[in-house]
């Protein structure tokens, strides 16, 4: 299969300098048997970034996650965090995880959980603290069993805050609550994000990566295929989409055009997905012998799905040069 | 409240020590399974409705060296009641990787290790629970045996139903399963049989004897009565427990390995 798709380039400066970044992937790749999960991701989040890994079910989200954690080996590549090995920087209290279900006692009671999970650290936070700040302190006497799923995913996230740790990882953490959860879930993580604790966050909603991320990195099968602040990405899944009539069009003259991300010719037709559909429109309408214009918006939504979706053979797409290749694969045009 | 959050920690930090092991922990642990009704009917009461049902009708009779026949049967059954005990105990494990914990304890420093060992301690809490439970309901029903006898018969009831421990782990990590008790409810029932728990050895039929002393609960309770009987026990009883605790150890240690490392 070609490679259509290359990562947006969105250009980050590197943070802090030199400094040692809070998670670094490299190459990471893990198949099983015959599928391939994660296809060499690599990745470097600085600390205090809050990162949302978006992507659609079976992107490789959680598997990387896994491999960030020690809970899986790569079949290769490497990661670090904070320039350790994962076993490493558990070992020390350095990452938390607060996973998408499971990993609790249903009989013990919510301070119980908090107070075993303490004594597991050299150095915890206190477990009244915890429990105020994840706002379970009302139900410290409650049977885990006996918790709604939202509760639960509070506990974790206490858990996930007793040893103070320099990056937190969320699985999915807001999957089967309702709308009211979630937003008090994420408060209590923003209201503490704020000392400058490193988030990565995977998810599936797209409205989640948005409001809370400060960096959305976008996978599909196993890849980057974007990567950028929540503001650039949507930048770029608002993007329009411009037709027009066109016999011979020159697709890399287009695909150099200023705000293009991607061109697409089928015979007379050509297709262009650009931020700027103006100045395309402008320059087809009086540069060139282009008729029929129509100019289309996507919605969020689409372009992301866009963005995610399957590969699918393809149709002469020309992505715009190495430089500019959003590579919007357009192959919902009708 | 403080600002807790350093982007690099200002304080070194540091492995737990003792992998992460704590009486904190433990005692937590205990106080978890004690708190389980199921595990308690299972361990407390039931054995102790045994002794009463089938043990005081035996009350006169003495054995061949004239101890009483009730003592006989209260020793056994608080074998069987440890058995239960530490094989749940150890059992555990399978509750709890079913339920995905021990995947969240690999996110702390808890050492596997010192999770082990809190596992096995615990099981032997409850097995110290059951022999002192049987013991003291057989005592307030007029069991009347030498302070030694009571203390030595203890000792190794308790002390022999570490092979269960190791049998409830071998077990847990070989099936992660909530219900894992309930089908080692019924194989402990079979397996107490064959030790002679239920009825004396000596009345079942010489095939079943001859496989008897092969199997786990057998040296167990030879040894625990032994006191007792004042027939001494035999190598062969040593043997037996050795053997079983052994083969149970190892075999937990490997699917331990296998779990941990799994990737």
């Amino acid at each position: 299969m070609t490679r259509s798709t290359t990562a947006v380039p969105v250009a980050r400066p590197v943070a802090s300098g030199a400094g040692t970044p809070a998670v670094e992937l490299t190459g990471l790749t893990k198949t099983f048997g015959p599928v391939t999960a994660v296809d060499g991701l690599s990745l470097r989040i600085e600390p205090g970034e809050v990162v949302a890994f978006l992507g659609p079910n079976g992107a490789g989200k959680t598997t990387t996650i896994d491999m960030l954690l020690g809970l899986a080996q790569p079949t290769s590549g490497t990661v670090r965090v904070y320039g350790q090995a994962p076993a490493d920087a558990i070992g020390q209290g350095r990452i938390a995880a607060v996973m998408q279900t499971g990993g609790l006692l249903k009989d013990l009671t919510v301070a119980e959980t908090v107070r075993m999970t303490a004594t597991f650290f050299s150095h915890a936070r206190p477990v009244t603290e915890v429990l105020d700040r994840a706002g379970i302190t009302g139900i410290a006497d409650r049977l885990v069993g006996k918790c709604s799923g939202g509760q639960q995913q509070r506990l974790r996230f206490a858990l996930a805050l007793l040893s103070d740790p320099d990056l937190m990882v969320l699985d999915e953490p807001t999957t089967g609550m309702d709308v009211e959860g979630r937003r008090d879930f994420w408060t209590a993580i923003r209201q503490d994000a704020r000392a400058g604790r490193t988030i990565l966050f995977a998810t599936h909603y797209l409205e989640e990566a948005d409001a809370y991320a400060d960096r959305i990195v976008l996978v599909r099968q196993g890849r980057i295929v974007a990567d950028g602040t929540s503001a650039e990405i949507k930048n770029l899944a608002a993007g329009r989409l411009v037709r027009a009539t066109l016999p011979g069009a020159d697709q890399v003259r287009l695909a150099a055009l200023p705000g293009v991300d991607s061109v697409e010719v089928r015979g007379d037709t050509v297709l262009l997905h650009a931020t700027d559909s103006d100045a395309v429109a402008r320059h087809l309408l009086t540069t060139t012998a282009a008729r029929d214009l129509e100019i289309t918006s996507r919605n969020l939504e689409d372009a992301f799905i866009a963005l995610t979706a399957t590969e699918a053979p393809n149709r002469g797409t020309t992505t715009a040069g190495d430089a500019a290749g959003a590579a919007v694969e357009d192959r919902r045009t009708r | 409240m403080t600002s807790t959050a350093s982007p690099v920690p200002a304080v070194s930090r540091q492995r737990p020590p003792l992998g992460g092991f704590t009486s904190t922990f433990l005692l937590l642990e205990i106080r978890r399974v004690l708190r389980n009704r199921r595990t308690m009917i299972f361990i407390l009461v039931m054995p102790a409705v045994f002794f009463l049902l089938f043990g005081l009708p035996q009350r006169g009779q003495t054995l061949d060296n004239g101890s009483p026949a009730t003592g006989y049967i209260m020793i056994s059954l608080a074998v069987y009641g440890a058995m239960v005990a530490t094989t749940s105990g150890g059992g555990m494990v399978a509750v709890e990787r079913a339920l995905g914990w021990s995947r969240q304890l690999r996110l702390t420093p808890l050492r596997p290790a010192a999770y082990v060992t809190t596992k096995v301690l615990t099981a032997m809490a409850l097995g110290l629970v059951a022999v002192v439970v049987e013991f003291a309901v057989g005592g307030l029903s007029g069991v009347r045996m030498p302070l030694h006898v009571w203390l030595l018969a203890g000792l190794a009831a308790w002390i022999g139903s570490l092979v269960f421990a190791a049998f409830g782990l071998f077990v847990g990590y070989l099936a992660p399963a909530e219900n894992v008790m309930q089908f080692l409810g019924p194989i402990l029932a079979i397996l107490a049989m064959f030790g002679g728990l239920f009825v004396p050895l000596e009345v079942l039929p010489q095939a079943m004897q001859d496989i008897a002393r092969f199997t786990p609960v057998y040296g167990v309770g030879e040894i625990a009565r032994s006191p007792l009987t004042g027939s001494g026990f035999t190598l062969g009883a040593v043997v037996n427990v050795l053997a079983w605790t052994v083969a149970f150890g190892f075999g937990a240690a490997r699917l331990f390995r296998r779990d941990t490392q799994r990737v």
